[in-house]
């Protein structure tokens, strides 16, 4: 790898291991993502993809080893600055964690009054995500009313509601029918093509083919392949 | 924090039952802690016009002469706690005895000498109305020559000081019962509602909320409720308390017992503690929450 590749990387892992107990979920994972990457994590059910994300917004603690996120080095990082961490993500759930008592708007105005922004700008920028996704005109509705892939709309639109740099997505497409999942694709393929950094975990076939995408394939824990997808 | 506000608001409106748990409980606690105090006030009051009264009676030795008596009086008002010495002469305390026995004053006209003493009657300052002071001021009585005998009801004043120790000791320990358990009733209630939200303020938490901004809605939710519930809780009693000073000033004699409501500063005084008790119920079940 070049100094100049490495210096453009948003994030480092070096030699990561996650333990629960006896089981090793992941096992020396060392891998750089650069700016505007396209990553995609694939590999089994139980390879460690889940785990990998939720080990880059310390939604777990690693066992061994150094990550590096954006210059936050999260091994060191005090407790009161894993929001700031977690404001450099937009993350979008398998199970799209939208909270129930709140409607669409708030679930997504949530993640921009929590970073403190002035109420107008709230109302703007969430009006004008939920028009980005499709759902302005339920924005007033409970999550319970709506479809999955109505529900995967929202998730993504809270993800991007922050304008983050990084697009975290597990398994976003998992539970979608065909036209769902391409409308939730071009959604990550805008955010990518504004300069976002984008990784997804999935062992969605169709979704792996895309064309310039890095895709890393676990096994075991391990990084298994790395391979780069042909220009389309 | 009119963001905080709204949603502090919204929160109690969706959860209307542990709400309404929670108001109760603080209404009742500051219900029953006021009502004893309120008593306790008012017994002091009643005690404050009694204590007012206590006067001793000092007995002089028999056949003084007028210089003597003079003397004695001089010397008696020199005492620090006493503001007056009134001399009632012997012939003087017969009459009175004799007006106060209507009806069996014969019984005292057929004495042949008069058996009273000279004495005099001694009031004291405000400041020497405890039962510790009232016994240095009759042991300096005592100590003059021309002094036979101080009479003031000792042991009825100490026992009754006794009480009234009693009863306030009883009344800060079940204040601060009263206190600690509304705290912990609270802290419990607002426990459980966060475990019913426990998935929601995970959800804000990987969305980048910070722990202050899952917080203070909970503390202003925690105070509102404090404030609901002792307003609540100071209006029934004051409405209680209307009521039965309309009975019982009819029956008994109102110069005696003059009941009073607490005063504006007192209430405020309560009000706030109220408010105090809501915040640290939330600050206690927040702390340990948070920690897990």
């Amino acid at each position: 790898m070049t100094e100049s590749l490495s210096n453009d990387a948003i994030i480092r892992m070096f030699h990561v291991q996650k333990r629960y107990g006896v089981k090793c979920a992941l096992q020396d994972i060392s891998l750089d993502i650069y700016k505007n990457d396209y990553l995609f994590i694939t590999g089994p059910s139980g390879a460690g993809k889940t785990t990998l994300l939720r080990l880059l917004y310390l939604g777990e603690t690693g066992s061994q080893g150094q990550i590096v996120v954006d210059g936050m080095n999260l091994s060191r990082m005090n407790k009161k600055r894993i929001p700031r961490l977690r404001r450099k993500f937009g993350i979008i759930f398998q199970d799209y964690k939208l909270i129930p008592a709140k409607t669409v708007y708030e679930n997504v105005a949530l993640v921009l009054e929590a970073s403190g922004c002035k109420q107008r700008l709230v109302l703007k920028k969430a009006n004008s995500v939920l028009r980005a996704v499709g759902m302005a005109d339920r924005m007033r509705a409970l999550p319970a009313s709506l479809s999955g892939g109505e529900q995967q709309r929202v998730a993504v639109a809270r993800a991007m509601v922050g304008d983050p740099k990084i697009i975290l997505a597990d398994e976003p497409t998992g539970s979608l029918d065909e036209a769902s999942s391409s409308v939730i694709i071009n959604f990550l393929d805008s955010l990518h093509s504004r300069g976002t950094t984008v990784i997804i975990a999935t062992h969605d076939k169709q979704l792996l083919r895309k064309s310039n995408a890095r895709v890393i394939q676990l096994r075991e824990g391990r990084i298994w392949k790395t391979h780069i997808n042909p220009d389309g | 924090m009119k963001l905080y506000f709204q949603r502090a608001i919204k929160d109690i409106r969706d959860n209307v039952f542990l709400t309404g748990v929670t108001v109760t409980t603080i209404a009742l606690s500051i219900l029953i802690a006021a009502a004893f105090a309120l008593f306790f006030t008012n017994t002091q009051n009643v005690i404050n016009v009694w204590q007012q009264d206590i006067r001793m009676m000092v007995y002089l030795n028999p056949d003084l002469s007028q210089a003597a008596r003079l003397d004695t009086k001089f010397r008696l008002e020199a005492i620090a706690g006493v503001r007056e010495a009134v001399y009632i002469s012997k012939t003087h305390a017969m009459k009175q005895l004799k007006s106060q026995m209507q009806h069996h004053s014969a019984l005292l006209d057929s004495l042949k000498k008069n058996p009273l003493p000279d004495a005099f009657e001694v009031s004291l300052n405000v400041s020497a109305r405890n039962s510790s002071d009232l016994q240095s001021v009759a042991e300096s009585i005592e100590s003059l020559n021309t002094v036979n005998e101080v009479e003031y009801g000792r042991q009825w004043i100490q026992r009754f000081n006794g009480l009234i120790n009693l009863f306030s000791l009883a009344g800060y320990a079940i204040g601060g019962l009263f206190f600690l358990a509304t705290v912990f009733i609270i802290a419990n209630t607002i426990r459980l509602m966060l475990y019913s939200r426990r998935d929601e303020i995970e959800i804000m938490r990987l969305v980048g909320a910070t722990d202050r901004f899952i917080k203070i809605p909970f503390y202003l939710g925690g105070m509102l409720q404090g404030a609901t519930g002792t307003l609540i809780g100071l209006g029934v009693l004051f409405f209680g308390f209307l009521s039965i000073t309309a009975h019982f000033q009819q029956s008994v004699n109102s110069n005696l017992l003059e009941l009073s409501f607490f005063s504006p500063t007192v209430c405020l005084a309560i009000f706030t503690g109220g408010i105090l008790v809501g915040w640290l119920g939330c600050l206690v079940s927040l702390t340990q929450f948070m920690k897990e």
